[in-house]
């Protein structure tokens, strides 16, 4: 009966996402365009499609067998919090997800959005209805979340034991926030140009949009690193698989928009490009979504392949990308340029920052997409691996950091003040660190030993932009500024770290033996078998010791017998200086045991330094959306 | 901007569209096809695994009729899954021989004797030699040698369900 309800309120929906996109184009006449009009559709849009979410978390806590996606995802002896997160850690259940979070964003739009014009909010309003009907109607024609089994099974077939784990259940939800959070960007750029009209109010609608999508997108992914460097048990934390760039690229996109966005808002700057980043930032969301959900591109993150979907995607995807962005190679003309710059200014640095972004992740999706390009069009198998993202991605990486060091301390329009002592700090951390590496450890990489003084001397530059202001009269957007390039200038010396100082060992020990790896002496005490609520494991018991400090590190090698699946379950004792990770192997038959050692000085940077970069976004956020709401209630105040 | 220039994103659009329509309509195989295949096996002499099965010599595949080998260990997981698949291999008439990776002989007689035994003999590999020369990086894995002792099929991974068609007909097509 839940179930039912749950489809009928998705057909709901549906029909009010259509009614919603008629009433936009005009098919109700001038009171139906009206946005009060518009605004109580778009709302009960969101509330129908939240109760079909709710209906099916509903059926799967309840173990509801007799539903399809249940039976297949779930399993009555499960715990209760994956349960939970069953209901969108599978293909039919993330869309609804998706679908929802797209309608209460389209509904937050209408109920809250000041700053446009009536005319271009409902453009954008119709914009966002049109994205939503197409999602709609992949659910109910190609992916029914609601679909029954009859008869029922007795007991569900499990979840994917990978993701039965704390951080993934709420990982793809993070990305998927991301995702549609750049869809408003999109609907706001799609209604600005079809009514000609890309003003820095569109840009200042955008921009919260934009961070808290970006916020999300920055957190899902340093939470998706740290999830595969500790699941997949490789010690890497990051390996360039087609999934985990699908949301890399959405995330470069939306890192450039959310730069040349404060330039139109503040500066009434780079309207075009702007608009374009708007478009592209989505459409990776989409291009993502569709190369993760359709097996187009092998993965370590297999996920269940199916033509139809595959080919409904696709089409939704070419409908959509490919009207905007016609739309906006005819209507682009219409819009006029903004204020002219300098190349030596903060405009300038800016258009420098979005290049080399735009450049990376073009580099990434050729990268991601070569494997199929090269064997449609030479037949050749292929694959691309680290060392071609690495050895393009990195030294690109680098010189973006490095215009970090010095673009902030820039001024707006044109710079022709005394400049250099204003990037004197930075850049002389950067050589000092180069220099004391070179004499201290003449054996590191380029790349790592650039990438320590690059990311050494971002820290006294990306504070600087606080100097000589008075904290508390500074704006709360420039604290989150300052907080997010010291987050990036963090990730980026734990990267280097990671790959210039790690040491790594693999070795078969009998117990009692010892093992060195970097500073520490690990011995193997004993080995024995565990089990859990729905596994049984091989578990070592591994003594680590530095000469100062003992620890127990116990890594284990898990089965689950529904469906039957063999996951390594690493171990890792994290100290302030770094992280021993220890990874259990296979026997050997003789009473040996492999067991792989990594000692990583500090590794764990590179998420700390993640999360800083997401709360140096939600300082900017919540510091733009006060200081709007204290300059609306001035306003007002003026008018009374 | 140029006038082209905003189409250009169209275009790389486009191409996008194209090449995935075109994987779409011709799936990936699943597998890169064995380096193996075509060639003849490696020689080599492998003492017993377990008392009352014999040894497995690689002169001994070349005698005119084809040979399953079967990649496996006691300690391997996926093995277990196998097993009944390998059973109902024999059941149709296919001869399986099996090279056991860094196995004890008290340990693959508790496994045969607990997931059923489909082979001839069974070969012991206690350092991967073998393994490592037949091109195999894990457990289990199958090869089908013809008459005249050239690797004709190779199947990465546990047989699953699905795989017993192919592999009948690669059987048949090494007789």
């Amino acid at each position: 009966m839940i179930a039912e309800t749950g489809l009928a309120a998705l057909w709901l929906a549906t029909a009010l996402a259509a009614l919603q996109l008629g009433l936009a184009c005009g098919l109700g006449g001038e009171e139906g365009r009206r946005v009060g009009t518009i605004r109580a559709v778009a709302l009960s849009q969101a509330l129908l499609t939240l109760f079909a979410f709710g209906a099916l978390v509903m059926v799967f806590l309840d173990s509801d067998m007799s539903v399809k996606l249940v039976a297949a995802n779930s399993h009555s002896e499960k715990p209760w919090i994956y349960k939970f997160a069953g209901a969108w850690g599978n293909h039919e259940g993330s869309m609804l997800l998706w679908v929802t979070v797209l309608a209460v964003a389209g509904a937050v739009v209408a109920l809250f959005e000041r700053r446009l014009d009536e005319r271009t909010l409902g453009a954008t309003l119709g914009a966002q209805a049109a994205l939503g009907l197409g999602f709609f109607a992949f659910l109910l024609f190609a992916s029914n979340p609601f679909e029954r089994l009859d008869p029922a099974p007795l007991d569900g077939r499990g979840l994917n034991p990978l993701l039965q784990d704390p951080g993934l259940a709420f990982h793809p939800p993070t990305l998927y926030l991301g995702y549609v959070g750049l869809s408003v960007a999109f609907s706001l750029a799609v209604g600005g140009l079809i009514r000609g009209d890309v003003s820095p109010a569109i840009a200042r609608a955008m921009r919260p949009w934009v961070l808290a999508a970006w916020i999300f997108l920055t957190l899902g992914i340093t939470a998706g690193s740290y999830w595969a460097y500790y699941e997949l048990g490789w010690g890497g934390w990051w390996f360039w698989d087609p999934v985990e760039n699908a949301s890399l690229m959405p995330w470069l996109a939306a890192t450039a928009l959310l730069h040349s966005v404060n330039v139109l808002a503040a500066r009434g700057g780079l309207r075009a490009w702007t608009m374009m980043l708007a478009l592209v930032a989505f459409s990776m969301s989409m291009v993502g979504t569709f190369l993760v959900r359709s097996g187009i591109l092998t993965s370590v993150h297999a996920f269940a392949v199916d033509p139809t979907r595959g080919t409904f995607i696709l089409a939704l995807l070419a409908l959509y990308i490919g009207g905007a962005l016609t739309l906006f190679a005819f209507r682009i003309a219409h819009v006029k340029e903004g204020a002219p710059f300098e190349i030596v200014s903060r405009e300038g640095a800016l258009v420098a920052n979005n290049l080399l972004l735009s450049v990376i992740l073009g580099t990434v999706f050729v990268g991601t997409l070569y494997p199929l390009i090269a064997e449609a069009l030479f037949g050749e198998k292929l694959s691309v691996g680290p060392p071609y993202f690495d050895s393009v991605a990195g030294p690109l990486a680098l010189i973006l950091a490095a215009l970090m060091m010095i673009g902030p301390q820039l001024r707006w329009r044109r710079d022709k003040t005394a400049i250099l002592p204003r990037w004197a700090p930075g850049i002389l951390v950067a050589i000092a660190v180069l220099v004391g590496s070179f004499i201290l450890n003449p054996h590191i990489g380029l790349l790592p030993r650039l990438g320590l003084a690059i990311g050494a001397g971002l820290i006294p530059a990306s504070l600087q932009p606080l100097l000589g202001r008075s904290l508390r009269r500074t704006p709360l957007a420039v604290w989150g500024m300052a907080l997010a390039h010291l987050g990036v200038a963090v990730a980026i010396l734990g990267m280097a770290s990671d790959s210039a100082f790690t040491r790594e060992k693999l070795a078969a020990v009998r117990r009692g033996e010892i093992v060195e790896v970097g500073p520490w002496f690990v011995r193997l005490q004993e080995v024995m078998p565990v089990a859990g609520p729905n596994w049984t494991a091989i578990e070592a018991e591994l003594r680590a010791s530095t000469g100062s400090g003992l620890t127990v590190l116990k890594p284990q090698s898990r089965f689950f017998p529904s469906p039957p699946t063999t996951t390594n379950e690493a171990a890792i004792d994290t100290r302030w200086n770094g992280q021993l990770y220890a990874v259990l192997g296979e026997p050997d038959g003789q009473g040996r045991w492999q067991v792989r050692l990594w000692w990583k000085p500090f590794v764990t940077l590179i998420w700390l330094g993640g999360i800083l970069i997401g709360l140096g976004g939600v300082l900017a956020l919540v510091g733009r959306l006060l200081r709007e709401r204290r300059q609306r209630i001035r306003g007002e105040e003026a008018f009374a | 901007m140029n006038r082209w220039l905003r189409f250009l994103p169209l275009l790389v659009l486009a191409a996008f569209v194209a090449a995935v329509i075109w994987r779409l309509d011709r799936p990936a195989e699943e597998q890169i096809p064995s380096q193996l295949v075509g060639q003849p096996v490696p020689s080599f002499a492998l003492a017993p695994a377990m008392p009352g099965k014999a040894g497995l010599l690689s002169a001994e595949l070349a005698k005119g009729r084809p040979r399953m080998i079967n990649v496996f260990a006691s300690w391997c997981v996926p093995c277990i899954t196998e097993a009944p698949l390998l059973m109902e291999l024999k059941r149709q008439g296919v001869a399986i021989d099996a090279i056991a990776v860094r196995d004890r002989p008290e340990d693959v007689a508790a496994f045969l004797a607990r997931h059923g035994d489909p082979f001839l003999a069974i070969g012991s590999d206690p350092e991967s030699r073998v393994q490592l020369a037949l091109g195999s990086s894990g457990v289990p894995e199958s090869f089908i040698v013809d008459g005249h002792g050239i690797i004709r099929y190779q199947h990465m991974g546990p047989i699953e369900p699905g795989d017993l068609p192919e592999i009948l007909r690669e059987w048949e097509a090494a007789k």
